[in-house]
């Protein structure tokens, strides 16, 4: 077991290692020049040479490379070009509205898709299945970011309830940062919403098929008990695979939803960087990204394997 | 009756703190947020309009009027060949850090600007500063090495403002300069924040805000959605034209639409066939009926022009009429220049709103006269400013060019319209040669008339400055001579 996780691990690493080579290959294939950038376009050469130095955009590619991820095994994600200051505070920054956002839309995605999926498993057919059935075409038809301007206009504009966006910081009171999440997170949660509450009918579904909830019903179990404590229990794991995956696709994901409601996020700072060639910004937020994804895939792998254990001998 | 009673108990005393005392925070809402804070070392516009003439500010500045004014330069005098500018500095002017504004930070500020290592976006303004001297704490003296007309007007621009030698190190995130507002707090991506300052030296300003938040919104739903619900008191250039309608009738916000420098010009590869040929230019800009360009492009908001120049500059004359719309003339002009049957050719249009909606139109005008044109876009700034103003790689493009007074360009070497007219640079080079505004306001009136005729880019319209705030603040500029968002005079009425 341990040589397997440890084989695991080392596997983890070198596909860090290669993705993080991809993507500085990728962002060195974009044109432009963050030095012309900045200045503008009356710069004169030998001013946007002076800059190129500065920034150490004159060093060969390798060197540079080199130096980026030796910095990020340090710990030192670099300076961000534009903001003169260093990455890992801002995404860390912005991770303070990221991330908060994500668990909170799953948290109403959740809220939302365990009871309705079950009780449309439950009543298979009856008028709960066919709303969840309508809810989940729907929520995956309609984009979150229109969802957002249509929240916007009935809760902020119209009836003021709501602040249209812009976020106050953690700083100023949890009460008004929630606040200012609650509409991005409901409209990044729809969506989400409508695929689990699907994934959850059919698992709950494919258990209540099976022969342990015969063997329950048959010992004399309600049907609300066999529900409960034996089917949604052992329909779960469906379930938690695809809240990992959308957990990942949340925070990488939630660009648009920002953009409409105006929150410093890590999709905004992504955008931002991209536009302005930040290249040492736009590296370590795709690294980011793309560590966050192989890491959530490693955890489900490993939960596989604690689950089953004739997953363990096979890959032993 | 009980209900009523209560609801006018209520809502007497929401009113009420309203009439107390004016207000005196400002949220005001831009698109774009600044990349750093420090105008001396990176170009992009939005640095200036949170920073210039609000934390920093220059020997001179530019008014509303884009007259030049004295600042940290009460007075100045100018030698009569031109190359020694003498100022007369402000006396207990101090930076927000305590530093003291003397002749001596003034030369360090320049010398930091015009020197080896400087990185200033405008390095070239500096570029006749021979040498600076500083008889005393209160002179500065500035000797060319050829007389610069301009000098004084490029002495108003944020890129030229005054930074403390202690602090202008950090200026790019931490701004200290001598203006009405202290920087107080940058939260990156949402918003930069600053308050008044106590200290200001100049006492015949009554700065009457004490907080000011600038709020970063790029999507202009939002930027409708924030001003309509309150969260921003102003947005000073919205950014959609067609939702400028959408505030008709709202009885707290009120709309301004003024002028701003951004010229929306479809450049030309002048050195590319069939470009080369001032005939065909001049066809193609004969084929534009510019009012049509500015209704498809912009809902019909911002003025015509007819070359590089607005109303808001100096000596502006309105050119519109020298190539005026008439497809026959363009067509008869097309055959004479041996392209009877038109041409095809590519412009690259970059992702800002205005520039693919003109080049949808200005196709379908080329369309009746022959000229076939592919759009394709690009990616502005980054792959814009490689392949066109680097690589010089492109037929047309089309851009709006924000530097007030840039005219210029046409005569700079090299340049990404490829144009070169030893008349128009031999009229610039005068320009430069003389300090009076008179004499500079006729040179600049015939350089305008060679750009219309000669046409090296098609000129279309000034984008307007589509203000938007609440009814009761005063003091924002209707119109925009440099881009900025000049706060020392604004205030709330009771």
């Amino acid at each position: 077991m341990i040589a397997l996780l440890s084989r695991r691990i080392a596997g983890l690493v070198v596909t860090l290692l290669i993705v993080s080579f991809l993507i500085f290959a990728v962002m060195g294939l974009l044109p432009g020049d963050p030095a012309s950038i900045m200045l503008g376009t009356s710069a004169a050469p030998d001013t946007l040479a002076a800059l190129r130095h500065d920034l150490g955009l004159d060093q060969p590619l390798i060197v540079r490379y080199g130096h980026w991820v030796a910095g990020v095994l340090r710990g030192d994600l670099g300076q961000s070009y534009t903001y003169s200051v260093p990455v890992a505070g801002l995404i860390a920054e912005r991770l303070a509205v990221t991330l908060p956002l994500a668990i909170f839309a799953i948290l109403i995605s959740i809220a939302i898709a365990l009871p309705l999926g079950t009780f449309a498993a439950a009543r298979r057919g009856g008028i709960a299945d066919i709303a969840a059935t309508l809810f989940s075409q729907m929520g995956i038809a309609v984009p979150a970011f229109w969802v957002a301007l249509l929240m916007i206009i009935l809760f902020s504009t119209t009836l003021g309830l709501m602040p249209a966006g812009g976020f106050p910081g953690w700083e100023n009171g949890i009460a008004a940062a929630l606040q200012a999440l609650v509409m991005p997170a409901f409209a990044l949660a729809l969506p989400q919403a409508a695929v689990l509450t699907r994934v959850t009918r059919s698992a709950v579904l494919d258990v209540l098929h099976e022969d342990f909830t015969r063997t329950a019903r048959a010992k004399g179990l309600s049907d609300k008990a066999v529900l409960w404590r034996h089917a949604v229990p052992n329909a779960l794991v469906p379930i938690l695979t695809v809240l990992g995956l959308q957990f990942t696709f949340l925070v990488a994901g939630a660009v648009l939803v920002e953009n409409v409601f105006n929150l410093p996020g890590l999709g905004r700072l992504a955008l931002q960087a991209l536009a302005q060639r930040d290249i040492i910004v736009m590296q370590d937020v795709v690294l980011f990204f793309a560590a966050l994804v192989i890491i959530m895939n490693f955890i489900v792998d490993m939960s596989y394997l604690a689950i089953d254990p004739r997953l363990r001998r096979e890959g032993a | 009756m009980q209900a009523f009673a209560a609801s006018c108990a209520i809502a007497a005393a929401i009113a009420l703190p309203a009439h107390a005392a004016p207000k005196t925070t400002l949220n005001l809402g831009m698109a774009v947020e600044p990349t750093g804070l420090d105008p001396t070392i990176a170009a992009p516009v939005a640095i200036g309009q949170v920073t210039w003439q609000n934390v920093f500010e220059g020997l001179v500045s530019i008014g509303e009027d884009g007259k030049v004014q004295p600042q940290l330069a009460k007075s100045w005098e100018v030698s009569a060949d031109g190359l020694t500018y003498t100022f007369k500095l402000q006396d207990g002017v101090t930076f927000h850090d305590g530093e003291t504004f003397d002749a001596a930070a003034a030369k360090f500020s320049l010398d930091r600007a015009r020197g080896k290592d400087s990185v200033n976006p405008q390095k070239r303004f500096f570029a006749s500063i021979a040498s600076i001297d500083t008889p005393d704490a209160g002179t500065l003296v500035l000797h060319l090495s050829e007389p610069t007309g301009s000098l004084l007007y490029w002495l108003g621009w944020p890129a030229s403002v005054m930074v403390g030698p202690k602090s202008a190190g950090n200026d790019k995130t931490v701004p200290v300069g001598t203006g009405p507002f202290k920087f107080v707090n940058w939260a990156k991506g949402d918003k930069v924040e600053l308050a008044k300052n106590d200290a200001y030296w100049n006492k015949q300003v009554s700065v009457q805000l004490d907080k000011v938040t600038f709020r970063f919104i790029a999507d202009p739903q939002a930027q409708a959605a924030a001003l309509k619900s309150g969260d921003i008191d102003a947005i000073p250039e919205f950014g959609a034209p067609e939702l400028m309608s959408s505030f008709d009738g709202d009885t707290r916000l009120t709309t301004e639409i003024g002028n701003t420098e951004l010229k929306v010009v479809a450049g030309m590869n002048n050195a590319r066939k069939p470009f080369d040929d001032k005939r065909v230019r001049q066809a193609l800009m004969m084929a534009i009926d510019r009012p049509t360009v500015i209704e498809g492009a912009w809902s019909g908001l911002g003025t015509a022009i007819g070359s590089h120049y607005t109303p808001n500059d100096p000596g502006y004359q309105d050119m519109t009429g020298v190539l005026a719309y008439s497809p026959e003339k363009a067509k008869a002009l097309l055959a004479e220049a041996g392209y009877p049957n038109g041409f095809s050719f590519t412009i690259k249009v970059p992702q800002m709103a205005y520039a693919p909606r003109s080049a949808q139109v200005m196709q379908a005008m080329f369309a009746e006269i022959g000229v076939t044109m592919n759009i394709e876009p690009t990616e502005f700034p980054a792959k814009w400013v490689q392949d066109v103003m680097k690589d010089r790689a492109y037929e047309m493009t089309i851009v709006a060019h924000a530097e007030p007074m840039d005219i210029d360009i046409y005569s700079r070497d090299p340049y990404y319209f490829n144009y070169n007219n030893p008349d128009f640079n031999a009229l610039l080079k005068k320009v430069q040669l003389t300090a009076n505004p008179a004499e500079q306001n006729k040179l600049y009136g015939e350089a305008q008339k060679i750009l219309a005729e000669d046409v090296p880019a098609l000129y279309l319209f000034v984008m307007p400055k589509l203000g938007v705030w609440d009814k009761k603040l005063k003091g924002l500029w209707k119109n925009e001579p440099i881009p900025s968002n000049v706060l020392t005079n604004v205030s709330w009425e009771e």
